[in-house]
């Protein structure tokens, strides 16, 4: 289980150039990727995704190749198999609850019904105890909910890979202690490979196994856990 | 009867614009060319032009010795003083009311909720059909009812392209004209108040949908 990762793309315009040129590479389930805003950490998870196409490298997760310039491997973003929870999560606000968290469980071009949830979405309801809310739209609910149905919605696609977006950032400071210590049991129990990136030291104390740190663009430190 | 004609026109007028303005419009809210903003210009000149040279246009295309209407000829179509011509002014006359709301709405469609959906699997077909088009879809009502009322009130490319045919391409506007230039008093008046009772109705209806937009809001 692995995440190798190492790539990079230059983005220019009139008046002002930058350069996100990084290697990610880690054993570990928790990977966090650690910057000030602007320091590419968001690209670099976009890059993963495949919603943003490097200019050379490579990236692999569980040697799973999903980018590879020397061997013109591009996988669309629908195919990588990767979880990502965006900043602010990204709701799908014309849908319930129950329907954001069916959303990717079928790919044509309907929707999931209102009234007719599939048995598996439902369980990822009860398990992020989003059952009293199933019918609620994304607007009705709080912070911590809609961060439950995020990941669940994420989860219920089955990704080799969840990528987190400054997870805690749209929740208020007591709200964060919580739901970084229910992230926490998630990833043990689910055994769920990881990749966070964050500004935020008390997000690393919490969930860092292996920390990278990045600043303008380049991996500036890399304290792998031991043994690695 | 010239009632019955006019929603007939502007239904058929609607329907087209939905189908051809809102896939120009989404064409469009993804386009990033530097000829873009000719397109939009172009695309925006029946709203400008004085219908009459709008249907001036359409005589000089789909007449019989024009470029398209020559070729229509040959399948034994010819639009020209018939209802399906006045449908063809009435889409062109309100395409960019309808094209330019629906591209306003496309347009807010909060980028990262599409590619959330493209992570979790969907196809661009599916990302449009379960995405972008619900959540533009009150825009794009909105900017529908307002084509409706437009093709509703059509008057000057219509003329010139359908004519003035009594039961067959008099519509509600043409049969006003026809009547105060008959001295029919009696008759513009009903048909005047037919007119505007019809055009505040759908105004009205326009109202209620475009500011409801609450649970369409992104949610952060």
């Amino acid at each position: 289980m692995t995440v190798d990762i190492s790539f990079r793309r230059v983005l220019a315009n009139t008046d002002r150039r930058f350069e996100l040129d990084v290697a990610v590479r880690s054993t570990s389930r928790r990977v966090v990727l650690y910057g000030p805003s602007g320091s590419g950490k968001s690209m670099t998870l976009r890059a993963i995704a495949g919603l943003l196409t490097p200019d050379e490298g490579r990236i692999a997760v569980n040697q799973h190749v999903l980018f590879d310039s020397a061997l013109s491997v591009n996988l669309a973003p629908q195919v990588r198999k990767v979880g990502y929870l965006f900043q602010d999560y990204a709701l799908f606000p014309h849908l319930s609850v129950a329907q954001n968290v069916a959303f990717g469980m079928r790919t044509g071009i309907l929707n999931p019904r209102r009234g007719a949830i599939p048995q598996v979405a439902a369980s990822w309801l009860e398990a992020f105890e989003l059952d009293v809310v199933a019918t609620h739209y994304p607007s009705q609910i709080s912070g911590g909910q809609k961060q439950r149905v995020a990941l669940a919605r994420a989860l219920a696609a089955e990704p080799d890979i969840l990528l987190l977006d400054e997870p805690f950032s749209a929740l208020d400071p007591p709200l964060r202690v919580r739901m970084r210590r229910e992230l926490a049991a998630l990833q043990t129990r689910l055994d769920l490979q990881m990749l966070i990136i964050t500004h935020d030291p008390a997000d690393v104390e919490a969930l860092g196994e292996h920390v990278l740190e990045i600043r303008d663009g380049r991996i500036f430190s890399d304290s792998a856990p031991a043994g690695q | 009867m010239p009632l019955l004609l006019s929603l007939k026109v502007a239904i058929w007028a609607t329907a087209l614009n939905l189908l051809i303005g809102v896939a120009v419009a989404f064409g469009l809210s993804r386009w990033s060319s530097p000829l873009r903003d000719l397109v939009d210009s172009l695309l925006t000149l029946p709203l400008v032009l004085p219908p009459t040279v709008l249907g001036y246009y359409l005589l000089v295309l789909l007449g019989r010795r024009g470029v398209f209407g020559a070729w229509l000829e040959r399948w034994g179509i010819n639009p020209v003083f018939t209802w399906e011509g006045a449908v063809i002014a009435s889409t062109l006359v309100a395409f960019p009311l309808i094209q330019k709301a629906a591209r306003a709405a496309f347009e807010n469609v909060d980028p990262q909720l599409e590619s959330a959906a493209r992570v979790l699997g969907l196809s661009e077909w599916a990302v449009f059909f379960r995405i972008s088009l619900p959540l533009a879809s009150k825009g794009i009502t909105a900017g529908a009812l307002l084509a409706f009322a437009r093709a509703l009130g059509e008057f000057g490319a219509t003329l010139m392209i359908a004519g003035n045919l009594p039961g067959r391409t008099q519509t509600l506007s043409v049969a006003i004209y026809a009547a105060v230039q008959a001295g029919d008093d009696r008759g513009a008046n009903i048909l005047v108040i037919v007119a505007s009772t019809t055009c505040v109705v759908v105004l009205l209806i326009a109202g209620r949908l475009a500011p409801d937009r609450s649970r369409l809001r992104r949610v952060s």
